[in-house]
């Protein structure tokens, strides 16, 4: 009972919300290319559904090949920082500069230096990705018990050992939490990237079709485009959150089902 | 290696004439003899202490915090390294052949691990497969009231139960030693006793030599064939009292006038231990 009352109120809020927003363009007479009601919105989805569902795939593949090489260099940046302090007190500015500038800003060199527009793409939102990655796996990796750490000595651990069965599980509710930052980062940073970059063409996704429907004044196109990102971005969201359960399973409390 | 260290000490040969004499004095299993510990911090944890502990005997060290009784348990682990002076025991003479169980304060249990897989731990990291550790997790698990508790999650567990299952996983290769830093500190009075008299049992049950830290005389008295009382600053050995009562211990031994006697034999050492600190 207290579930379904649970789900049922922001499902409230959020029809309540439409509603007034399409009985406040239609009372008020606001012309569609000021403010489409929700009903223009989802009609013009449907009738484009085609060539958005086109750019929708390509956003899609940018924000997961670029999650998933940020993924990849940020487990190994951090194995590398784990190792070494040295190492970590030398590359860390490096990496801290990468964080701090935003996308926006060296889009353009990146355009310049990369032929390839869907490289330079992947290399933006890349950048937006890697850091919480980085970090949250750095912090987790040396996050292991004194006293564990204590029983892994005494019993003659093997380096090998020690990062399977103590490093490892001890930095996965670390990672889980930077993978969830770095998934709602990679989707803005892909249509940030894409927006600076002003890519037209048949390979281009939601950004340009956002910048397409501005250049023409068909408001309605740039909100069906809108939506379709925000649930993305939802659905993303909503991916990582079940992936860190399961993946931490029982014995994290974010992972227990109380 | 620090300098003052010697893992492996020859043995003194008694000269002939007084071997006839005298019974058979076993050699200790243990021992530190003038050991320094300091950390870089410059705390000094322990000047000059001594103490011997023979195979498959049961001693406490009882004594007021900060007097380095849980830093002799490291040494005595290898966990760490006395700045001066030598340790000589099982960690020492063979690493790496996990001849000594360590109970921590807390029970250190691996959150994301079952009880088993917690138990199975030692043996796991010196290459014993899950199947052939079974049998002994097994046994160990049912001897210690922990069956059906196998496949519980730590978190699921109580203190109590917890603690079983990392005395548990401290006995799973069969120690000679095992090292107990105030496993029951934090457990109430019931449960406290019920681990001791579970943990004499495993004692009886499995010949180790056991050096049980904690600052309970009564625990100390009840558990120990010998209790060495420890003064702070410096830390070292300065009483050392022998508990003349059989084990296992006879019915109301707790409430017996023995009992009494020697818990006020041992506050009396305990008081001048911490006397001599203040002065």
């Amino acid at each position: 009972m207290k579930r379904v009352a649970g789900a049922l109120l922001p499902a409230a809020v959020m029809v309540g919300l439409l509603v007034a927003w399409e009985v406040l363009v239609r009372v008020a007479e606001i012309p569609h290319y000021t403010l489409p009601a929700p009903s223009l919105v989802l009609q013009t989805l449907w009738a484009n559904a085609a060539s958005l569902a086109g750019s929708w795939w390509f956003t899609l593949k940018i924000t997961f090949g670029a999650l998933a090489l940020a993924v990849a260099g940020g487990v190994l940046v951090a194995s590398v920082f784990a190792l070494s302090r040295p190492l970590e007190r030398a590359f860390l500015p490096v990496a801290v500069m990468l964080q701090v500038t935003p996308v926006v800003a060296v889009a353009p060199l990146i355009l310049i230096y990369v032929e390839s527009t869907t490289a330079a793409l992947l290399m933006c939102t890349w950048i937006t990705a890697f850091f919480p990655i980085l970090s949250n796996t750095v912090l987790g990796l040396r996050a292991a018990d004194p006293g564990h750490r204590d029983l892994f000595r005494l019993y003659r651990a093997t380096p090998w050992q020690r990062l399977r069965l103590l490093l490892v599980p001890t930095a996965l509710p670390y990672f889980a939490a930077g993978l969830k930052i770095s998934g709602g980062l990679s989707l803005i940073g892909a249509v940030t990237a894409e927006m600076v970059a002003g890519a037209a063409g048949r390979e281009t996704g939601l950004a340009s079709r956002i910048l397409e429907a501005s250049f023409r004044t068909e408001t309605p196109k740039m909100f069906a485009a809108l939506v379709l990102l925000v649930l993305t971005g939802v659905a993303i969201f909503w991916l990582f959150d079940r992936l860190s359960r399961a993946m931490l399973g029982r014995w994290h409390p974010i992972g227990s089902a109380r | 290696m620090t300098k003052g260290a010697i893992v492996h000490q020859p043995r003194a040969l008694p000269a002939c004439g007084t071997l006839a004499a005298m019974p058979p004095v076993p050699d200790p299993l243990i021992s530190l003899s003038s050991v320094d510990k300091r950390f870089p911090s410059g705390t000094v944890a322990l000047q000059a202490a001594s103490l011997e502990v023979r195979a498959g005997e049961f001693v406490s060290l009882l004594g007021p915090s900060g007097c380095g009784k849980s830093t002799v348990l490291r040494l005595v682990a290898g966990l760490d390294q006395p700045t001066d002076g030598r340790v000589d025991a099982p960690a020492w003479r063979a690493p790496g052949e996990a001849r000594t169980g360590f109970v921590f304060q807390d029970a250190t249990l691996l959150p994301w691990a079952d009880v088993f897989d917690n138990v199975w731990l030692p043996l796991r990291l010196s290459g014993v497969s899950r199947g052939d550790a079974a049998p002994r997790i097994g046994t160990l698990l049912a001897s210690m009231g922990l069956d059906g508790f196998a496949h519980a999650m730590p978190s699921e567990l109580s203190g109590g139960m917890r603690m079983r299952a990392a005395i548990a996983r401290a006995r799973v290769t069969g120690p000679e030693v095992l090292l107990m830093d105030e496993p029951f500190a934090a457990l109430d009075e019931i449960t406290r006793q019920r681990l001791n008299d579970e943990l004499l049992d495993a004692w009886q049950a499995e010949p180790m030599a056991v050096m049980f830290v904690t600052h309970s005389v009564v625990e100390a008295v009840f558990l120990s064939q010998r209790v060495l009382v420890m003064g702070a600053r410096p830390g070292r050995v300065v009483d050392e009292v022998e508990i003349d009562a059989p084990h296992p211990r006879p019915p109301g031994f707790r409430t017996s006038p023995r009992f009494a006697e020697l818990c006020r034999r041992l506050s009396a050492s305990l008081e001048a231990a911490m006397a001599a600190r203040v002065a």
